[in-house]
């Protein structure tokens, strides 16, 4: 590609590649266009090895002239990948195996054939669908910042442009800065990182500030563990997140930006500096970009594995080579950030969604949503739900639409217990929240908070004291260690759950948990202690006989808690078939094969569940 | 400065706007309890959460060391919320700290006991597992006690900061955190100079002296014949260990607890200093007349002859060979002293009495012997001999005030010897000697005062009789750094540069009274910026008040000449008074 | 102390110029370390302290820090057990007690022999084919643990037909 010295030069590029993308889609090349998902995945389960048979296949069969095949970003329906598409069919092909590759070749591209049993079946209706949007898992999605994701590949430029991007930056640029901040402010969008502040607030107070020095830096340290929407977007497409970072620079007066991105999203880091380095030599970043004055150079920093660092002053000091050991606050960022300079800090998802508003306007994305929050937001649908994925939904959709309609319910008829959302800084959610409309103040206000978006569904076989023991092993793993509530705060919670989960515990405990948790959130320095109470005071709040159960009559109503469960085989259903015994690691069971029934001696069990996994006649229970 | 309206527990008051809150409340008579903020605000690292209040219109609870005041804020240090917050926070850092407060030596100035004292931290909270402890013994200056450390930074802050070196650090994350050289080594095995600056600033007893009351005990037990001999700038210091305010001279009660201590002799190491003047001046003079190496660099200060063998080693020929005065003095108790007393030096015990931690290593280099006799035997920081003096029960305030030091030999000493114990004196005691040496007259106003002063680098230029002689001061590491870049790239303009480990010379040496704001009540606010300076002025009036203030014209020194050296820099006086120094590459390979 | 071999000085200044025009290098340095020599033991810390001027306690410090650095050098095998959110509710923790009762090491450990390290791992992002694992990057999906056994066999018996 030639290099781009003008606006015309841009707008006559944008519109080509528009119309490329456009008739490939359309099939009015001609062609058939397969596409492949390439997202972290997808690729765990070899869909790097589909795409490359399939391109051996089709140079071995010299089918260049007739299909093409591309890597794309993330579908979003993990727990159906790895996905193929054919355009202009717009069909979907799921859980495609490496060996299916030839037979989509041989009976899709050539024959012109719909292969049936890779296709999508609707557990509800036990249906066959074929194109994507009429799968009830994407009925309800809008994709603002997942734009782009699954449709473009995310290692070619000029897709992206054929996608739209760098049009709202042509349109930024021809506003004045304090413009592009209105613009910002008018379309409502809150960082979409976890408290939810108005983006356009946040780049006020950095434009406000008198200094030829400013920074934007791209959170691209998704910490939460169960959320990777961030990782998805920047593997999907990361021109757009690109494009989002450049015009919060020019809106800030900021030259420089740097993407801080963790070290084991090693995938989204290849693609963003392929980008970085494709756009650089088109003249896209760099100089005085396409003739407009304007210049902007980014730069990519790597996470090294510290949640903390996920807080915006955390993320700084990490930048500038120290522990991410959160700051004081204020001075905040926008005053006083990276090395001292005015900087805004915003999330992958949020400078997505700024590209989106520039380049489709701040009306139409204040146009969807609620009151208070307005566009959507992507969530990473995980835990007890069939389907596990990616979804980005309109703020205002209903946690019953999320979990039951695009998440299609809970498996194996199980009951729905509580939905974490918020990640480790949440709070769970129950039945009766069901129906509350999702936005960053409803979910405060139901004592949970948005996050980055993690949403994990638990169902009746899960302990809520353990989720918050998991919770809080987690944040006691990731305290930075610098301010004592959390440092010492957080070691003392999981001291107290685990004993609790280990059957030891007294109502005293409860009382000295709830203080604790209550001190831990009012004390601490930064809003990863301030929050790592969260989970218990929630689970606390939603589920109190649970805990009472543990603390008074020493039982764990979801037998998760090992400490207080005994695996008992039920003599009834016991077909003496032996599988039970021959697979205990303790020779606890005993029984004769074909004689008698089998038994546990309660002395001698570890508790490891294999018994329980291996029968087949679902004999072993526990207690 | 501008001024701005607050309400303080719904009273008003008018304040600057750069303070703190913290400060502010100070300022108005409110004491919020903190332990991790120091330096008088300078440095708030906000870790320790123990001085959150409540302000209104702020979310959540504030930690008053690192807000800022601003107009109309309205402060609650007494709401509920805050009460209780502060004790939780103090109650969860005495769940993880060793808590055998009885027997530790850093009660009755342990910042932690003080404010878990003031929030009312309740019996028995929170008790659980506490992180894994060091305990670090090796160093002969320094003890590291990770089990008593509440991780508030200030050492590690401290040491980057006022030294420049940054020998301390966090280490791992979350509950595992401690604070430790690299690796969690000793000091011993880390290029620590070991000047005890971490300890002053430490609120518990994480961080102390490595003390040696112990093996003087054993001395006195075994039957030595004890000789203590005390650094002029403990006299400057030492009476606040006693209650009394900042700046008072404490020589003579001093004098008197030492006596009543049992020494076999008191001496003043103001003598040594005399000493160190004549071996220094006249080698000064020396490399002057003989082209020798310039600019000639003091070598009295251990703490900084150990930051110079690991960081600018190859300076070495710069240092002067002269050993510093109280391993001078020791080694003169040992030889003359014994001699014409005729007692068995190896049946002399000396105890040096320092403001200093680096002077416990000094003393323990292998160098500091002659003929296999140790120059000095224990040193005690200023610190230690008050624990040993209230051990007694001896009662500072009817302590005569006017006894002498024993005038045995090395009994007298000159004014020169005790401005020693400030940045700058080491200097101008020199100057006064070289002065006379090289005009053969004395100084006509005895003083320079353009080498005196606190500031942390310093230059002067003195006319001596025509010939101008540049010199440049330094105290404190990170200063001392602009110096010795100067003499390592050889650029340095000067003929002779002190150089002083601590910031403000031995008045503020690591093995000093701690200055903490709050075991201070009746010192002014700002007790953090002047105490140096009331220090320094103990030894300056003491330099007035002598007769003889010149160290060549010290008749013990002359004596001393006269009788046993012969002459400075003769060969007894290399044999006992001078020394030399090493790299520590050997220790760090890599170093270049 | 351990000196350093002449070719790995050279190799650690050579990472350390690559970086020279960067502001506060020391992260960047330190990963090019980590992923060049699999660890960072103090030694390097201290050749890279000399080079930058930053005190090697608080080049400690940080490499002591984040989780992706290592002092000391991993096992051939690097089991991660992903305790991921969705991971955990599907019972990873379950997998992870087994490969670490069968390895007879906790996680973040490495086995005497050298052979495996068993890491606990933040969501790897295969939330659909939960609990997961992963082996030197190739993933397993749904993972329980009446499978870890054949698949540490599996390695065991790689290093066999190796030998």
């Amino acid at each position: 590609m030639e290099k781009i010295t003008t606006e015309k030069q841009l707008v006559e590029k944008i519109e080509h590649c528009g119309s490329c993308l456009k008739d490939k889609f359309a099939g009015k090349d001609g062609k058939k266009h397969l596409v492949v998902c390439g997202g972290t995945g997808c690729i765990s389960s070899h869909s790097d090895e589909i795409l490359e048979r399939l391109e051996t296949l089709i140079k071995e069969r010299h089918l260049e002239d007739i299909v093409t095949v591309n890597r794309v970003g993330c579908f979003g329906f993990c727990s159906q990948g790895p996905f193929v598409k054919v355009f202009p069919e717009d069909r979907l092909y799921r859980a495609v195996k490496v060996s299916d590759a030839e037979r989509i070749i041989e009976e899709d591209v050539v024959n012109g054939r719909c292969i049936e049993d890779l296709l999508y079946v609707d557990p509800s209706t036990k249906e066959k669908v074929e194109r994507q949007d009429d799968i009830n898992f994407y009925k309800k999605q809008i994709r603002i910042a997942l734009n782009g994701c699954s449709m473009i590949n995310p290692e070619d430029i000029e897709e992206a442009f054929g996608n739209g991007a760098f049009k709202g930056l042509m349109r930024a640029l021809k506003m004045s800065q304090q413009e592009v901040v209105d613009e910002v402010l008018k379309s409502g969008l809150r960082g979409r990182g976890g408290a939810g502040f108005p983006t356009g607030r946040k780049w006020q107070f950095a434009l406000n500030q008198n200094s030829a020095e400013k920074y934007v830096i791209c959170n691209g340290d998704e910490g939460d563990p169960g959320a990777f929407m961030d990782r998805s977007i920047l593997e999907g497409n990361p021109v757009g997140v690109i494009e989002g970072m450049m015009i919060a620079g020019y809106a800030i007066g900021a030259h420089d930006g740097y993407f801080y991105v963790r070290a084991e999203y090693p995938i989204a880091v290849a693609r963003l500096r392929k980008a970085i380095e494709d756009l650089e030599k088109v003249g896209l970043l760099g100089d005085n970009i396409f003739g407009s004055g304007f210049s902007f150079r980014c730069h990519i920093r790597l996470g090294a594995g510290a949640f903390v660092c996920g807080e915006e002053t955390a993320l700084l000091n990490s930048i500038e080579g120290k522990r991410g050991m959160p700051r004081p606050r204020p001075p905040f960022p926008a005053v006083k950030g990276l090395w001292g300079k005015p900087s805004i800090i915003n999330n992958v998802e949020t400078l997505a969604d700024v590209s989106w508003i520039l380049r489709e306007g701040a009306d139409k994305f204040a146009s969807i949503g609620t009151q208070g929050s307005k566009g959507t937001k992507v969530f990473a649908l995980g835990g007890k739900v069939n389907n596990v994925g990616l979804v980005e939904v309109p703020m205002g959709t209903t946690l019953r639409e999320l979990i039951f309609d695009i998440g299609g319910g809970i498996p194996n008829g199980k009951k729905f217990k509580a939905i974490q959302t918020g990640g480790p800084s949440g709070g769970c959610l129950t039945e009766k929240d069901l129906d509350v409309e999702i936005d960053f103040d409803t979910l405060v206000a139901r004592g949970s908070m948005m996050g980055s978006g993690g949403a994990i569904v638990m169902d009746e076989d899960n302990c809520m004291v353990d989720v918050a023991k998991f919770y809080m092993e987690f944040i006691c793993d990731e305290s930075c260690g610098k301010c004592s509530p959390c440092r010492i705060g957080t070691k003392r919670l999981l001291e107290i759950l685990t004993k609790i989960t280990k059957g030891f515990g007294t109502p005293a405990d409860l009382e000295d948990l709830q203080e604790l948790a209550e001190a831990t959130k009012s004390n601490s320095l930064c809003a990863l202690g301030q929050t790592a109470a969260n989970p218990v005071l929630s689970t606390m709040k939603n589920f109190p006989e649970e805990y009472k159960a543990h603390v008074v009559d020493h039982v764990c109503p979801a037998h998760v808690c090992k400490a207080m469960l005994t695996y008992v085989i039920d003599p009834d259903k016991c077909k003496k078939c032996s599988l039970c015994a021959r697979n205990c690691p303790v020779n606890a069971i005993s029984g004769e094969v074909g004689k008698t029934v089998f038994s546990i001696d309660k002395t001698k069990c570890i508790k490891c569940g294999l018994c329980l996994s291996n029968c087949r006649f679902n004999a072993v229970y526990k207690k | 400065m501008a001024l701005v309206n607050i309400k303080i527990e719904g009273k008003s008051y008018q304040v600057e706007d750069s303070l703190t809150v913290l400060e502010a409340c100070r300022k108005c008579g409110y004491n919020i309890p903190s332990l991790c903020s120091f330096m008088d605000g300078r440095c708030s690292l906000a870790s320790c959460r123990v001085c959150l209040v409540e302000v209104k219109g702020a979310r959540g609870l504030v930690a008053s060391c690192a807000y800022p005041v601003n107009e109309g804020m309205e402060i609650s240090i007494s709401s509920p919320k805050a009460t209780a917050a502060r004790r939780t926070s103090v109650e969860l850092l005495l769940s993880n700290h060793q808590k055998n407060c009885l027997q530790c030596e850093k009660n009755g100035k342990c910042e932690l006991l003080e404010v878990s004292k003031m929030v009312g931290a309740r019996n028995g909270k929170y008790l659980g597992v506490q992180t894994k402890a060091t305990l670090d013994e090796v160093a002969p200056g320094l003890v590291r006690n990770t089990g008593k450390c509440i991780l508030c930074g200030r050492c590690i802050e401290t040491c980057k900061q006022l030294q420049g070196i940054g020998i301390l650090g966090f280490e791992n994350r979350g509950f595992k955190t401690i604070v430790s050289p690299a690796q969690n080594r000793s000091f011993a095995d880390s290029p620590c100079m070991q000047c005890g600056q971490c300890v002053l600033v430490c609120p518990t007893g994480a961080l102390m002296e490595h003390s040696e009351i112990d093996k003087v005990d054993q001395a006195f037990k075994d039957g030595k014949f004890v000789v203590c001999q005390v650094a002029p700038a403990v006299r400057a210091a030492i009476a606040e260990e006693f209650g009394e305010k900042i700046g008072t001279n404490g020589t003579g009660k001093m004098i008197a607890a030492l006596h009543r201590l049992g020494f076999n002799r008191v001496f003043d190491v103001n003598f040594g200093a005399d000493l160190t003047i004549m071996e220094e001046g006249n080698e000064l003079i020396h490399r002057i007349k003989n082209g020798g190496v310039l600019p000639q660099i003091t070598s009295c200060s251990p703490g900084w002859i150990n930051y110079m063998e690991y960081y600018y080693s190859d300076i070495i020929p710069h240092i002067s060979t002269c050993k510093s005065p109280h391993t001078m003095q020791g080694a003169i108790t040992k030889s003359y002293f014994a001699e014409t007393h005729n007692i068995d030096p190896k049946d002399i015990y000396v105890v040096s009495i320092m403001p200093c931690t680096a002077k416990k290593y000094e003393k323990s280099r292998k160098e500091m012997e002659v003929n296999g006799v140790r120059d000095v035997d224990a040193v005690l920081t200023t610190r230690e001999i008050a624990r040993m003096i209230k051990r007694v029960g001896i009662n500072w305030n009817k302590l005569p005030e006017d006894e002498q030091f024993d005038q045995d030999l090395l009994g007298q000493y000159s004014g020169a010897g005790v401005i020693f114990g400030v940045t700058g004196g080491v200097m101008e005691a020199a100057l006064r000697t070289a002065y006379n040496v090289l005009t053969g007259k004395e100084y006509g106003p005895i003083v320079f005062d353009n080498v005196r002063g606190l500031a942390g680098v310093r230059e002067a230029s003195v006319d001596v009789d025509g010939t101008i002689l540049k010199v440049a001061i330094a105290s404190g590491m990170a200063n001392a750094k602009i110096l010795l870049d100067e003499v390592r790239n050889g650029t340095s303009p000067y003929a002779f540069i002190e150089i002083m480990g601590c910031p403000g010379g031995c008045i503020n040496g690591g093995g000093q009274p701690y200055v903490k704001p709050i075991f201070l009540p009746n010192e002014d606010d700002n007790i953090l910026e002047t105490y140096k300076q009331k220090r320094a002025s103990v030894l300056y009036s003491e330099d007035e008040r002598q007769v003889v203030r010149q160290s060549h014209n010290n008749p013990d020194i002359i004596a001393l000449y006269k009788n046993y050296l012969g002459h400075p820099l003769s060969e007894r006086a290399e044999e006992l008074l001078h020394t030399h120094y090493e790299a520590h590459r050997e220790r760090f390979p890599n170093k270049k | 102390m351990a000196h350093l071999q002449a070719h790995a000085v050279k190799q650690i200044t050579e990472i350390v110029n690559r970086y020279k025009d960067e502001k506060t290098p020391l992260m960047m340095i330190l990963e090019s370390i980590q992923s060049e020599y699999g660890y960072i033991p103090l030694e390097v810390q201290e050749l890279v302290s000399e080079l930058t001027g930053i005190p090697v306690a608080e080049i400690y410090g940080v490499v002591t820090f984040y989780s992706f650095f290592s002092l000391t050098p991993k096992g051939k095998y690097v089991i991660g057990v992903c305790l991921g959110t969705a991971c955990y509710v599907k019972g990873s923790q379950l997998v992870m007690d087994k490969f670490s009762e069968l390895l007879h090491i906790k996680a973040g450990q490495t086995t005497e022999d050298g052979l495996f390290t068993l890491d606990a791992l933040r969501c790897i992002g295969a939330c659909g084919i939960a609990p997961a694992i992963s082996i030197n990057g190739t993933v397993y999906p749904k993972v329980d643990p009446g499978k870890v056994k054949g698949i540490i066999d599996s390695y065991r018996k790689l290093e066999e037909e190796a030998k």
